[in-house]
C-alpha cells in the first residue's frame, strides 16, 4: 500500500476517531444565562390546581380551548399539545400529593435551538426561546431533541407549525408579564429576572427548612434553565427528567467542532483524497492482476 | 471511464414494470392525499414518536443502502484495486437512485415541505450545531455529485444521438467530466464520510431519552462502518439480481473478493460495538430479557452471522451463498439504523408508534419506482460490463 494511499486512509480512520475521542473530552463551551434573562418560579407548596394560568395562556395565544371528559364539556387539556402550551398536572402517589406546571422551559442552552437547521426555535430577546415559522422546515427534529417533550406539532394541518411557550413574548414587548403568572391567584407562578427568581427561590428554601425538596429545579439542570421550580415531592415524581449539569448540545458540539473546526478536517480530507487519486491514476491501476 | 459497459437492451415495458408501476400508481395517490390533508391524517406519527418510517427507512436506511457507490469507490479509487472497476458504474447508480429516492422522501415528511428550499439558500441563517443541517446539505450535494458522477454514461450514449445539440453536448461534456472526475469522485468520498457519520450524531440529541444500549458517543463511528458493510452488500445483492434478471455470467471473482473485504469490516462493528458497551458498563442490559436487549442480541447475530458465512473460500465462490450473506448484512445495518432511530427512543411509556397502510403504502412506491427506474436505465445506458443477452431471455 503506498505511502499517501494509506495517509488516505488514515485520515477516514482519524475523522472517525476524532469523533470518538472528541466525546470524552470536556465540553467545548458552557453557555451561561444572558444578563437580562427572565424566566418564571412555580412553588408546588402554593399551586391549588385551579388552572385559572391554563386558560389565560389559551386566551393569550389565541388558542382553542381543549376540552376533554365524559362529554368533552371539561376545558381540561390532559397534555401539552397542538392546541396547549401550558397544562397543571397532578401526581398522586400515596398520601403525597402535588400539582405540577408544564410550560417550555427556556434552557439556558437549549436542546431544540441546537437542532433546528435555519434557527426558527432560537434563544431571542431575554434569553426566551422563540418561534419564527418562516424559518420552520416541520422537520421536527426539535421534539426529538427537546428532553422535555415540550415543543408540539400541529399533524392534523396540512400546513403545520411548531407549537410551544414563548414565555408571552409579545406581551412583554407591550410591558405586560406573561399571562399565566398574571392570574395567579396564589402567586403559585411569579414572573421576573432569572437571577432575581434564582435569589427568591433559595431564600424560600432557607426560611422553611424540610418544607421542600432541597433544590431549585432548573438552577444547573440540563445546563439550567429559565424557568424555575420548587417542590415538596421529588421533581422524578412530578414527571421531571433526571439530567446531569451539562447540556446534551454542549457535549455535542463538543463532538461536532473537534471534527469540524473551520471545515478543516474535510478539507484536509478532500485534499488528501484527491492527491492519493491523481498518484493512482498516474501509476495505473495497481494493487493486483 | 468503463470501456465494457453496454446498454441490456430488450422491452422495457416488461411484466415486472408494470407490476412496479401499480405499486407507484397507489402510492402516488397517498402521496397526493398526505400533501392535501397533512401528516396526521396519513401517518401514525405523533408528538412523542415525530420521525416514523419514512426517516428511520427511506432516508437513514436507504442512504446507507445506497453506499455502494461510496464502498466501490474507496476500494477503486483509494485502495486502487483496478478490477473491481465494472463494479464502479451499476453501484454509482443505486447509489444515485438510493439518495435521488432519499430526498423525495425526505420532502414527504416534512410539516413544511414548501419551504425547504430556504435551507441551501439562506445561508445568514444556517445554524452549524444542527447535525441535521449538514446532513441535509450533505445529501443534497452527494445527490448532484452522484449523477455527475454517472453522467458519462449518458453522455456516451447520447453522443451518437440523432438530435444534434444533444450530441453536441455530450460531445463537449465527456472531455471535460473526464478531466474533472478526479476531483468530483473524491467530493463523492468525502460527502458520505461527513454525513453518514452525522446521521449517528443526529440521534445523541435525544440525550437522555435514547436508550443506553444504543446511546454511545461513538455512534458516528458505527453509522459510517455500517454504511460501508451496507453498501456492499447492495453491490452484492445487485451484481447478482443484474445476473439472474438479465442473465447475464455473474462476475463470481469480484463478488468473492468484496465478500473477502466485508468480513473484516463486520468484525470491527461487532467489536466496536461490543466493546463500547463493556467500557460504559452496559453490556448487562444486552440480557435484561426485554424486547430491546432482543433486538440489541439480534443484531449482533445478524453482523456476524455473514463473517462465519463468508469464512471459506468455497463459501464465497458461491453466489446463492453470496446473495444470502449480503442480504444477512443488508437486514443487520437496516435493524441496527431501525433500532437507533425508533426502538433506542424513549419518549415516555403513554408514547407508541407503529407505520400505518399509508405511510408503507409510500415507501413501497418509492422502493417500486426505484426499481423501476433502475431497470429502464441499464437496459437503455451503457452502465452493466459484459454481453448483453437476447431481450426474450431475460427475466426483467
Ligand atoms: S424545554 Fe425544550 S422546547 Fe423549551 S427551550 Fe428547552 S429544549 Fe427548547
Ligand atoms: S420542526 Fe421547525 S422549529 Fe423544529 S427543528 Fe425543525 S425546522 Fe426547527
Ligand atoms: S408564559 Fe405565556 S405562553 Fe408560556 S405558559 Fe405562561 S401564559 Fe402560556
Amino acid at each position: 500500500m503506498g505511502i499517501s494511499r494509506r495517509a488516505a486512509l488514515q485520515g477516514m480512520v482519524l475523522g472517525g476517531a476524532s469523533v470518538a475521542g472528541a466525546a470524552t473530552a470536556s465540553a467545548a463551551e458552557r453557555p451561561e444565562a444572558p444578563s437580562d434573562a427572565v424566566g418564571l418560579l412555580y412553588d408546588t407548596t402554593l399551586c391549588i390546581g385551579c388552572k385559572t394560568c391554563v386558560v389565560a395562556c389559551q386566551d393569550a395565544n389565541g388558542l382553542p380551548r381543549d376540552p376533554a371528559g365524559i362529554d368533552a364539556k371539561y376545558d381540561a387539556p390532559v397534555d401539552l399539545s397542538a392546541k396547549t402550551k401550558n397544562v397543571i398536572k397532578l401526581y398522586v402517589e400515596g398520601g403525597k400529593r402535588s400539582f405540577v406546571k408544564v410550560q417550555c422551559m427556556h434552557c439556558v442552552d437549549p436542546a431544540c435551538t441546537s437542532a433546528c437547521m435555519l434557527g426558527a426555535l432560537q434563544k431571542r430577546e431575554h434569553g426566551i426561546v422563540s418561534y419564527d415559522p418562516a424559518l420552520c422546515v416541520g422537520c421536527r427534529y426539535c421534539e426529538v431533541a427537546c428532553p422535555y417533550n415540550v415543543p408540539r406539532f400541529e399533524f392534523a394541518k396540512a400546513t403545520p407549525k411548531i407549537v410551544k411557550c414563548e414565555l408571552c413574548r409579545t406581551r412583554l414587548a407591550e410591558g405586560r408579564e406573561p399571562a399565566c403568572s398574571e392570574v395567579c391567584p396564589r402567586k403559585a407562578v411569579i414572573f421576573g429576572k432569572r437571577s432575581d427568581l434564582l435569589k427568591e427561590a433559595k431564600r424560600r428554601l432557607a426560611a422553611s427548612p424540610g418544607k421542600y425538596v432541597p433544590k431549585v429545579f432548573g438552577e444547573t439542570d440540563g445546563g439550567g434553565t429559565q424557568v424555575l421550580y420548587l417542590s415538596h415531592v421529588p421533581f422524578e415524581k412530578l414527571g421531571f427528567p433526571t439530567l446531569g449539569d451539562e447540556s446534551t448540545p454542549s457535549l455535542l458540539r463538543s463532538i461536532q467542532h473537534s471534527v469540524y473546526r473551520g471545515f478543516a478536517a474535510p478539507a484536509a480530507l478532500y485534499a488528501v483524497l484527491g492527491m492519493v487519486m491523481l498518484r493512482n491514476r498516474r501509476a495505473g491501476p495497481g494493487g493486483e492482476p | 471511464m468503463t470501456p465494457h459497459a453496454t446498454p441490456v437492451g430488450g422491452r422495457l415495458w416488461t411484466p415486472s414494470v408494470q407490476l412496479l408501476s401499480g405499486i407507484l400508481g397507489i402510492s402516488l395517490i397517498v402521496m397526493l392525499w398526505r400533501f392535501v390533508f397533512g401528516l396526521g391524517a396519513t401517518t401514525a406519527l405523533n408528538d412523542g414518536y415525530p420521525l416514523g418510517l419514512w426517516i428511520a427507512f427511506d432516508v437513514v436506511t436507504g442512504t446507507a443502502l445506497a453506499c455502494g457507490g461510496y464502498g466501490v469507490a474507496i476500494l477503486v479509487y483509494v485502495l486502487n484495486k483496478g478490477r473491481y472497476h465494472p463494479m464502479v458504474r451499476p453501484a454509482l447508480l443505486t447509489s444515485a437512485l438510493g439518495y435521488t429516492l432519499a430526498a423525495i422522501g425526505v420532502n414527504l415528511d416534512l410539516g413544511r415541505w414548501y419551504l425547504v428550499w430556504k435551507v441551501p439558500l439562506y445561508f445568514w441563517h444556517w445554524n452549524f450545531n444542527s447535525a441535521l443541517l449538514e446532513v441535509a446539505l450533505c445529501i443534497m450535494a452527494y445527490m448532484v455529485v452522484l449523477w455527475i458522477e454517472l453522467s458519462p454514461a449518458f453522455f456516451e450514449k447520447f453522443q451518437d444521438s440523432p438530435i444534434g445539440s444533444l450530441r453536441r453536448v455530450s460531445r463537449a461534456a465527456l472531455p471535460i467530466l473526464e478531466k474533472a472526475s478526479l476531483w468530483i469522485i473524491a467530493l463523492g468520498l468525502l460527502l458520505p464520510t461527513m454525513h453518514q457519520s452525522s446521521l449517528g450524531t443526529l440521534m445523541l440529541l435525544a440525550g437522555a431519552r435514547l436508550h443506553p444500549l444504543w446511546n454511545t458517543p461513538i455512534l458516528p463511528l458505527l453509522f459510517l462502518i455500517s454504511c460501508v458493510s451496507m453498501g456492499y452488500a447492495m453491490v452484492v445483492f445487485e451484481s447478482a439480481f443484474s445476473s439472474i434478471a438479465f442473465k447475464r455470467t455473474p462476475e463470481i471473482k469480484m463478488l468473492a473478493g468484496l465478500a473477502g473485504a466485508m468480513v473484516p469490516i463486520l468484525y470491527v462493528f461487532a467489536a466496536l460495538r461490543f466493546a463500547d458497551l463493556a467500557w460504559r458498563g452496559r453490556l448487562g442490559l444486552l440480557f435484561a430479557g426485554d424486547g430491546r436487549s432482543v433486538l440489541a442480541a439480534l443484531e449482533f447475530v445478524l453482523f456476524l452471522a455473514p463473517t462465519v458465512m463468508l469464512a471459506t473460500r468455497a463459501r464465497r465462490h458461491d453466489l446463492g451463498n453470496l446473495v444470502r450473506a449480503a442480504m444477512v448484512m443488508m437486514f443487520a445495518g437496516a435493524l441496527y439504523r431501525f433500532d437507533t432511530y425508533l426502538v433506542a427512543f424513549t419518549p415516555g411509556a403513554h408514547w407508541s408508534y407503529f407505520p400505518s397502510v399509508q405511510e408503507i403504502l409510500v415507501t413501497l412506491g418509492l422502493v417500486s419506482v426505484e426499481l423501476i427506474a433502475y431497470i429502464l436505465i441499464v437496459k437503455t445506458f451503457p452502465i452493466l460490463a459484459g454481453h448483453p443477452a437476447a431481450a426474450e431471455r431475460q427475466a426483467v
